[in-house]
């Protein structure tokens, strides 16, 4: 599912809002999301999960092409917890495809 | 303080003049259209953002923290977030620890 896909199923449900609004609203939300993490904050959404930074220290990297040390400084990259819900229903899809192996 | 879903349908209220009820369906439906996709086994991309991904994870040996005993790790679909380079370098940016 892309970006236009799921604006696609919510207009669909949502047949009294204009499918302009709800392509607005689908962008205003990633945007506020985005500019949450990149202003250091944490996203929690129950049932769906959780967004935070983890820190990667600096380090020494090589220049694949001409094999050359190259000092990386420390940064910070987006992590995603999936919360409960999320985690069972994601894992209910394969239980209905493959039955648990019996216990011995 | 973490931004929840409270606050993004006051900003849909706000910006794009949803009502409130609208705006809190909104949030909630964008969402659920996730979930419901990964539990279909659908990948799903949201260009500049991120990508999340189902994984297949296979049986492994556990353990019961509490008590010590083994016990295996049933085999699993688990869910992952692979952020987009746009998401990446914003977040890359951003300096300042407390």
């Amino acid at each position: 599912m892309t970006k236009s896909d799921l604006i696609e199923a919510i207009a669909k449900q949502q047949s009294h809002l204009a499918h302009r609004d709800v392509e607005l609203a689908v962008k205003c939300i990633l945007e506020q999301m985005s500019q949450a993490l990149a202003s250091g904050e944490r996203i929690e959404i129950r049932g769906f999960g959780s967004f935070s930074l983890h820190y990667r220290p600096p380090r020494m990297g090589r220049n694949p092409k001409t094999g050359d040390s190259v000092a990386l400084s420390g940064k910070y990259v987006p992590h995603f917890k999936p919360g409960k819900e999320l985690r069972e229903r994601a894992n209910r899809g394969i239980q209905k495809e493959t039955p648990p192996a019996d216990p011995k | 303080m973490a931004l929840t879903k409270a606050e993004m349908a006051e900003k849909l209220f706000d910006e794009l003049g949803l009502n409130k009820r609208e705006a809190k369906e909104m949030v909630e439906m964008f969402f659920e259209k996730i979930r419901s996709s990964l539990e279909e086994g659908n990948q799903v991309k949201l260009s500049g953002f991120g990508n999340f991904d189902l994984r297949e994870k296979k049986q492994r040996p556990g353990r019961n923290p509490k008590t010590g005993e083994e016990i295996p790790i049933s085999a699993r679909r688990v869910v992952t977030f692979r952020p987009g380079q746009k998401l990446k370098a914003r977040v890359e940016a951003y300096a300042g620890r407390e």
